[in-house]
C-alpha cells in the first residue's frame, strides 16, 4: 500500500526533474566552459527517484500488496520469495520501469565517465537521452502504470505463469535490458556528435566502450534466454527462430557490425557515416523489438499481454526518434572526409567491410523474415509463417564464406596488403576440410554442404588456435571472441547433425528397447510443493553399458492452474541426455521423449567465451 | 541533390512502414483457417453404436442439408453448445451428424444419455485423424453441408448468431 | 595450391550420395516444418496438443500410403492454408520474402566493390 504510493509519486517526481535538467543544460550549453555540477546532481536525483520507485514496486511484490494491479495480475502469496522479487520485472509494467531505471542509470554513468570530453557534446547527449527518458516516463505513467490501484483490494493474486518461474529467466530481462538500453547511449551520443561534427578518433575510442558494454550484456542476455528455452520449454531446442528471439538477435547483429566499424573509425577515421547509420539502426532495432514484443503484433510462443494502445504509443515514439535522427543526419553530417584516405585491396579495412556486408545480409534476412508476415497480412490478407527452414536456407550457405573471411581477416594489416607468404592459411584450410570430411564420414552423416560448413568452421577454429600460440598477446581478446564463434558454430553443427531421439508411450513398469538404448519407467511419485503438485517419473536408461537415472517432472501449478513439463537433463562434456514426459489424453500412459544432444554444453561455453573476449577488451581498454 | 531524393524516399518508406504497423496492430495475430467453400473430404469411419464402416462417397445425399459437428465428452465448450444442437435437431430439413473426437466410448455414451442425443448418426474419430481431413484443429467445430460442399464452417462452440445463420440458409 | 587441389580430388572421389532417409526421419522432418494451430508458436513436432498428436499420426499414415513430402504439404495447405508451413512456398506472395535479402546482399556487394575499385 504505502510502498506503491511512494513508488508512484517518486515516478511522477522523477519526470518533473527533467525540467531543471533541460533548463540548466540549455543555459550551460552556451555560457560556461565546464559542465555545471547542477546538471549531474539533477541527473542523480532523477536516477535516485526511479530507483525509489522501482524498490517501491519490489516491496509491493514482496508484501503481496494486491491493491496494486500489477502485483494482483502477476503474483500470488504462495509464490517463493525469490520469484516474488523477480516477478517485479517479469511483467509488462515492471519491465518498462526497469528499462527506465537502466536509462537513467546509464546516462548518469555516462556523465561521470566522460569528463575529458567536449562539454557541448556531453550536454547534448544528455538532452537526447532525456528525450528518450521522458518518452518512457510518459509511457509508464499514461498507459502502463505499474502502480494502478484496485479497490477493494483482492485477497489473492492471479499468479505468475509458472514457465516464467525460473532462475535463468529471472535474470534474463535485466541483463538483456542492459544491452538494449546501452544502445540508447550510443544513439544519443552519435546524434550529439553528429550535430557538433565531433565524430573523430577520440570519440570512437570513447564510444567503443559503450558499444562493448551493450554488446556483452546483449550477448549474455540472449544466452540466458536460450538456456531457459532449452530446459524450460521442454523441447530440447535452444533456438526456434521465434519472432521474440529474432527481435533480440537483430540489435545484436547490428551491434556486432558497429563494433567492427568503430574499430576502423578509431584506427583510420574511415566510414563515419556508416558508423552513424549503424548506431541509429541498433537503437531503432532495440526499440522496434520492444514494440513488436509488447504490442502483441507478433504471433509468438512467448505469450505477452497484448494491448494495441500501448503498441501505438511505442510506435509513434519510435518514429519520432527515427525522424529526429534522420533530420540530424542529413542536415549536419559532412561526408567529404572519407574519400581522402585510402587503403589497399587486401587490408584489414577490406576485411571489415566484408564482415559488415555479411552481417547486414544476416540482419536483413532476420528482419525481413520477422516482419514480412505482418506486411503481407496487412496488404493482401494472406497469412504465412516464416520459420526455421527459411532462415536456415538463407543463412547457412552464406556462413561458409563468412567463416573463411573471419579467419583470414585478422591476419591482414591496416592500410597495406599483408597477405603474401601466408602459406599456412592454405594448409590449414585443406586440413580443416579433410578433418571435417573424415569426422562426418565416420559417423555416416556426409553431405557436401555439411562437409564444407564444418570444414570452414574448423578453419576458423584452427587459425584462431594458431594465433593463440604464435601471437600470444596481440589481439588476444578479439581472437578469443572469434575462437568462441568458431566453437559455437561447430557445436551447433555437431549438435544438429548427431542428435538422436526416441519418442514413445510408456506406463510405469514398462520398458522401451532398441538395439542401442533401453528405457525403463521404474516409478512415478507424487510430491506436494508450496505452489504446485509435482509428479516425478523415474527412468533408468541403459546405453552402451552406461546406466543413468533421469527424473523428469510434471508440475501442476495451483495459481494460475497450468501444467508444465520439466525436463531432466544429464549434462556431460560430450553430450546432454534430455528426457521429458507428458500426459496422454487417455489412461495411465505417458508420452516420453528422450534425446541425446552432443556438445550442448559447448554451445553455452562458446557464447561465454565470445562475451569474455569483449569483457577482456573492455578491461584492457586497448584495441579489440 | 542526391541527398534530397534520398531523404525524400526515406520519409516515404517510413510513412509506409508506420502505416503497415499501425494497421497490423488492430489485426489479431492469432491464426484461423479461412472459411472457403470446399468440397467435403473423402474419408471412411466407423459408426458410434453399430461400429459399421461408412464411406464418405455414398454417405451424403445430394439435396439434403447436413450439419457435421465435431464433439467430445471431455470438451467443455461442447456442453455449452449442446442445447443449440438439440434445437437444430427439431428442424427436419437438417440432418445432424456427430463426429466423436478422441473420446472414451463409455463417457461419450454417458454424455449423450445425460444431455440428450441430437445426432441422427454419430461417427467415430478415435485418433483425431478424421477431424484433420475436415480441416478442423480443435473441438467443437461445425460444418454445414449441401450438395457435397461445405457451405458454412464454425470454429468453436455455436451461438445464437450461428444458429440464426444456419436456419436462414436452410430456408 | 597443389595441396588444396589434391585434397579436393580425394574428397570428390570419396563422395557418395547419402542413403535415403527412413520414414521416421522423414516424418520428423515434415512435422518440424508444420506449425501447430493450437499453440501457435510451436511446430507440430514440438507440440503436445491433441491436434499436434493427431497431425503427427496423419503425416505418418500419409507417408505409409506412399505420398511424397510435397504431396503431404499440399494436402495440408489445402486444409489449413499456407500458414501451416514454416517454410514458405515460392509464389507471388513470397517472391519478395525470398529475394529481398538476396537483393540486399547484391546491393551491398556492389557498393563495396565500387569502393574498392575506386581505391585502385
Amino acid at each position: 500500500m504505502l510502498s506503491s504510493l511512494i513508488g508512484y509519486y517518486a515516478l511522477i517526481l522523477g519526470l518533473t526533474i527533467s525540467f531543471p535538467i533541460f533548463f540548466f543544460s540549455i543555459r550551460n550549453f552556451k555560457n560556461r566552459e565546464i559542465l555545471d555540477n547542477k546538471i549531474i546532481n539533477f541527473t542523480f536525483i532523477q536516477l535516485f527517484l526511479v530507483i525509489v520507485s522501482f524498490i517501491g514496486l519490489i516491496f509491493s511484490f514482496i508484501y503481496s500488496d494486491f491493491s496494486n494491479e500489477t502485483v494482483f495480475n502477476n503474483s500470488h502469496t504462495t509464490k517463493p520469495l525469490f520469484y516474488k522479487i523477480t516477478g517485479t520485472w517479469g511483467n509488462h509494467e515492471g519491465s518498462l520501469l526497469l528499462w527506465l531505471l537502466v536509462l537513467t542509470l546509464f546516462i548518469f554513468i555516462f556523465l561521470i565517465k566522460s569528463k575529458n570530453l567536449l562539454k557541448e557534446y556531453r550536454i547534448l547527449t544528455l538532452l537526447f537521452q532525456q528525450i528518450i527518458i521522458i518518452g518512457f516516463f510518459v509511457f509508464l505513467i499514461k498507459s502502463s502504470n505499474p502502480f494502478n490501484y484496485i479497490s477493494p483490494a483482492p485477497k489473492e493474486g492471479l499468479g505468475l505463469n509458472p514457465i516464467l518461474q525460473d532462475p535463468a529467466l529471472a535474470i534474463h530481462p535485466p541483463i538483456l535490458y542492459l544491452g538494449y538500453v546501452g544502445s540508447s547511449i550510443i544513439f544519443s551520443s552519435v546524434l550529439s556528435a553528429t550535430s557538433l561534427n565531433y565524430i573523430s578518433k577520440t570519440w570512437a575510442t570513447h564510444i567503443k566502450k559503450w558499444v562493448l558494454v551493450s554488446w556483452i550484456f546483449l550477448t549474455l542476455g540472449i544466452l540466458l534466454g536460450s538456456i531457459w528455452a532449452y530446459y524450460e520449454l521442454g523441447w530440447g531446442g535452444f533456438w526456434f527462430w521465434d519472432p521474440v528471439e529474432n527481435v533480440s538477435l537483430m540489435p545484436w547483429l547490428a551491434l556486432t557490425t558497429l563494433l567492427h566499424c568503430v574499430l576502423i573509425l578509431e584506427k583510420r577515421s574511415l566510414l563515419s557515416s556508416w558508423v552513424i547509420i549503424l548506431s541509429i539502426t541498433t537503437f531503432t532495432l532495440s526499440m522496434c523489438g520492444t514494440f513488436l514484443v509488447r504490442s502483441g503484433i507478433l504471433n509468438s510462443v512467448h505469450t505477452f499481454a497484448n494491448d494495441p494502445e500501448r503498441g501505438l504509443f511505442i510506435l509513434i515514439f519510435l518514429f519520432i526518434l527515427i525522424l529526429i535522427s534522420l533530420v540530424i543526419f542529413f542536415t549536419f553530417h559532412k561526408t567529404n572526409r572519407d574519400s581522402l584516405v585510402s587503403f589497399s585491396l587486401l587490408s584489414k579495412e577490406t576485411s571489415i567491410l566484408i564482415n559488415n556486408w555479411f552481417m547486414m545480409y544476416f540482419l536483413s534476412v532476420v528482419l525481413i523474415g520477422t516482419v514480412y508476415p505482418i506486411f503481407l497480412d496487412v496488404i493482401s490478407s494472406e497469412q504465412i509463417s516464416v520459420g526455421p527452414p527459411f532462415y536456415h536456407k538463407l543463412i547457412i550457405p552464406f556462413l561458409i564464406p563468412f567463416l573463411i573471411f573471419m579467419a583470414i581477416g585478422p591476419q591482414l594489416k591496416w592500410m597495406k596488403s599483408g597477405l603474401h607468404s601466408k602459406f599456412y592459411l592454405l594448409i590449414l584450410f585443406a586440413l580443416s576440410i579433410l578433418i571435417s570430411f573424415l569426422i562426418l564420414k565416420i559417423f555416416n552423416a556426409i553431405l557436401l554442404i555439411n562437409t564444407i560448413l564444418v570444414g570452414s568452421a574448423f578453419y576458423l577454429f584452427f587459425v584462431t588456435i594458431r594465433d593463440f600460440i604464435f601471437k600470444r598477446n596481440k589481439n588476444f581478446s578479439q581472437n578469443l571472441s572469434h575462437f568462441g564463434f568458431s566453437l559455437l558454430i561447430l557445436s551447433i553443427l555437431f549438435n544438429n547433425i548427431f542428435s538422436t531421439e526416441i519418442i514413445t508411450n510408456l506406463k510405469v513398469g514398462e520398458k522401451f528397447d532398441n538395439d542401442k538404448v533401453q528405457i525403463t519407467f521404474t516409478n512415478l511419485k507424487k510430491f506436494e510443493e508450496k505452489n504446485y503438485v509435482s509428479f516425478k517419473g523415474y527412468f533408468l536408461i541403459k546405453e552402451r553399458k552406461l546406466e543413468d537415472n533421469l527424473e523428469p517432472e510434471l508440475r501442476v501449478y495451483n495459481q494460475p492452474n497450468i501444467i508444465t513439463s520439466e525436463a531432466d537433463i544429464k549434462t556431460s562434456m560430450l553430450s546432454d541426455k534430455f528426457i521429458t514426459m507428458n500426459t496422454v489424453q487417455n489412461e495411465e500412459y505417458f508420452n516420453i521423449r528422450y534425446q541425446v544432444k552432443p556438445f550442448m554444453v559447448w554451445i553455452w561455453i562458446s557464447v561465454l567465451l565470445i562475451s569474455l573476449g569483449g569483457a577482456l577488451s573492455l578491461l584492457r581498454g586497448k584495441s579489440v | 541533390m542526391i541527398n534530397k531524393t534520398f531523404s525524400f524516399l526515406f520519409v516515404i518508406s517510413l510513412v509506409f512502414i508506420f502505416f503497415i504497423f499501425y494497421k497490423g496492430l488492430n489485426k489479431s495475430s492469432l491464426y484461423e483457417p479461412k472459411n472457403e467453400i470446399k468440397n467435403i473430404p473423402k474419408f471412411s469411419a466407423l459408426t458410434f453404436f453399430e461400429k459399421k464402416k461408412i464411406n464418405s462417397e455414398n454417405f451424403f445425399e445430394q439435396n439434403e442439408y447436413y450439419l457435421i459437428n465435431i464433439w467430445a465428452s471431455w470438451c467443455l465448450p461442447c456442453r455449452e453448445e449442446h442445447p443449440l444442437l438439440l434445437r437444430l435437431r427439431d428442424n427436419d430439413k437438417l440432418k445432424l451428424i456427430g463426429l466423436n473426437y478422441k473420446d472414451n466410448f463409455e463417457s461419450a455414451k454417458k454424455f449423450l444419455n445425460k444431455l440428450g442425443n441430437p445426432y441422427e448418426k454419430i461417427l467415430l474419430d478415435e485418433d483425431g485423424t478424421k477431424a484433420i481431413e475436415w480441416g478442423a484443429f480443435g473441438v467443437p467445430e461445425t460444418f454445414l453441408i449441401y450438395q457435397n460442399k461445405i457451405v458454412l464452417k464454425f470454429i468453436g462452440p455455436l451461438n445464437e448468431k450461428s444458429f440464426d445463420k444456419i436456419e436462414k440458409i436452410i430456408k | 595450391m597443389k595441396i588444396l587441389k589434391f585434397f579436393l580430388i580425394i574428397i570428390i572421389v570419396f563422395y557418395f550420395t547419402p542413403s535415403n532417409a527412413n520414414d521416421y526421419e522423414l516424418e520428423n522432418k515434415i512435422t518440424k516444418n508444420l506449425r501447430c494451430l493450437v499453440c501457435q508458436g510451436q511446430s507440430v513436432y514440438d507440440s503436445d496438443s491433441e491436434f499436434a498428436i493427431s497431425l503427427k499420426l496423419v503425416v505418418s499414415n500419409k507417408i505409409k500410403e506412399g505420398l511424397s513430402e510435397d504431396q503431404i504439404y499440399n494436402f495440408l495447405i489445402e486444409k489449413y492454408g499456407d500458414w501451416i508451413l514454416y517454410d514458405p512456398q515460392f509464389n507471388k506472395y513470397t517472391y519478395l520474402l525470398w529475394f529481398l535479402p538476396l537483393l540486399i546482399f547484391l546491393f551491398g556487394g556492389t557498393i563495396i566493390f565500387k569502393k574498392l575499385i575506386r581505391l585502385k
